[in-house]
């Protein structure tokens, strides 16, 4: 009997170490591609992540509706496509796909087209937003050229594929 | 001699109401023609501002700025109008908003057209400061960081040698710690703010644009901001110092701010000039109102975020301006 209850104990301990491992895993993974890992795109800024507490920092006025979801970290990161068009690719992580959900769902206008990116996506002429999980991506180019929206995609599809 | 409730009957409202000695000269400047007891606001556009790229034309800024403030002050001469709004010898701080990036920043042309400006109406270089709140949004909206004090300086509160007060300050609900570049390198401010819709305030504007001088801006969004503004900009450190709004509504964002959503972005092309912030923001509001119902959006306060922060800022205990149409003397150009 004892030494049941002992390995029921380590297998307890086993698979929480392992849960507690993915955990921190997920949330350290590195979303943003390497420069030159699409093509076209460059990093060009170091990644920035801020709790949820510090989001003020990075988005005054606009952190509130990020906590009201349940963010629990933002990390930021510029690129440039070509050397041309200047580009932001926000990051949040949100204590779950709910909170992702209600985001993405918000401010929508009639020019949205649905993207086939992550669990949904939207995209303009300018900007780029998906959720996967409790992640919701925004990447915003700052011109607008005729070839940013295939190159927010593409770009896009990159940063998916490493959540 | 003139007492200052005379005063008070008869200079521009918009600079009575702000309380403040440092504006009572800039009151007796402003126009004549305006009308008595009322606040004047300078709406002044110019359709051709942005190419067909959306590129703005700085030389068509630097324009406007000169169409705004002669308008303003009734002084066609540019140098003549703006010797009007700044004493000599005083440190000049501009308060720019670097918060959404290059496109929906205080665009870089308007600040240089101002720098410009002050410099012939003999503002030496080493008086006048550019500031924000934090050193990386100054630079990816464009600006280039400058510490030297012999020349124009374009500084942000995170740098080293900045930094917030210890000792806090406060009004009504509000507690903060102010940017030392406001209350130790700036004998008063004009404020270059950016007209954006706001996700808690419904707009933000000339009053809001100050939660960029204190330390922790994220404790005073509860309620819509209200009374968080009024209260803030209520405090002596400020008010005293607060000069003039040049608003950048060069491009706007009615929709999802105050953050940049290109998806929401518009060109209203337009400065907005005045003394009153309250009348600012509320003429800010309703251009973002009409703009909104345009495109067939919900009103603000339909969208849940009512601008009640103005009707604080324009109470009693409060008097920061004012936010009633009638007693706004608005000039459209």
């Amino acid at each position: 009997m004892i030494r049941s209850n002992w390995k029921l104990a380590v297998a307890a301990v086993a698979i929480l170490v392992v849960v507690v491992g993915v955990g921190c895993k997920k949330k350290h993974a590195d979303p943003f591609p390497a420069s030159g890992a699409i093509a076209g795109w460059e990093k060009t800024s170091e990644t920035r992540v801020f709790a949820a507490k510090d989001l003020w920092q990075y988005i005054d006025g606009d952190a509130e509706q990020y906590i009201s979801a349940g963010v629990v970290s933002t990390s930021t990161s510029d690129y440039k496509f070509q050397g041309q068009i200047e580009v932001v690719v926000d990051v949040y992580t949100m204590g779950d796909a709910a909170g992702a959900s209600k985001i993405l769902a918000k401010g929508q206008t009639k020019d949205a087209n649905s993207v086939q990116l992550g669990d949904a996506g939207v995209s303009y002429a300018q900007s780029v937003i998906f959720r996967k999980g409790p992640y919701l991506v925004r990447i915003v180019a700052y011109e607008s050229t005729p070839q940013a929206p295939q190159a927010l995609l593409a770009l896009a599809h990159g940063v998916e594929a490493k959540l | 001699m003139e007492n200052r409730r005379d005063f008070l009957k008869t200079a521009a409202a918009g600079a009575v109401l702000l309380g403040s000695n440092s504006n009572l000269a800039l009151a007796a400047a402003i126009d004549q023609h305006t009308e008595k007891g009322k606040s004047k606001v300078v709406v002044a556009r110019d359709a051709a501002l942005h190419t067909a790229t959306g590129q703005l034309d700085e030389k068509r800024v630097a324009d406007l700025l000169d169409r705004a403030i002669a308008a303003y002050t009734g002084r066609d001469k540019p140098a003549e109008a703006w010797k009007r709004i700044v004493p000599v010898g005083k440190v000049i701080g501009l308060k720019v908003n670097g918060l959404g990036g290059k496109p929906i920043a205080t665009h870089l042309a308007l600040t240089l057209a101002v720098c410009e400006r002050l410099q012939k109406a003999g503002v030496k270089p080493s008086e006048i400061v550019v500031w924000e709140s934090h050193r990386g949004d100054l630079e990816r909206a464009g600006y280039t960081i400058s510490t030297d004090r012999n020349r124009i300086r374009c500084i942000a509160t995170d740098m080293e040698g900045y930094g917030h007060e210890e000792k806090p300050a406060a009004f009504g609900s509000v507690s903060v710690n102010f940017a030392k570049i406001l209350t130790r390198e700036c004998d008063f401010i004009i404020n270059l703010p950016v007209l954006k819709d706001h996700e808690l305030a419904g707009v933000t504007f000339s009053l809001k644009n100050f939660y960029g001088a204190v330390q922790r801006p994220g404790e005073l969004h509860a309620n819509g901001c209200n009374p968080a503004v009024a209260d803030l900009n209520c405090i002596p450190a400020l008010r005293d110092k607060f000069r003039l709004t040049i608003g950048d509504a060069t491009a706007s964002i009615y929709e999802g701010g105050p953050g940049y959503r290109p998806e929401h972005l518009w060109y209203p092309n337009a400065l907005i000039v005045g003394q009153d912030p309250v009348a600012i923001d509320y003429i800010g509001w309703q251009i973002i109102a009409k703009k909104r119902a345009e495109l067939g959006l919900p009103t603000l306060e339909s969208a849940g975020r009512p601008t009640t922060f103005l009707t604080t800022a324009a109470d009693a205990a409060h008097k920061l301006g004012t936010n009633d149409p009638k007693r706004i003397h608005l000039m459209e150009i």
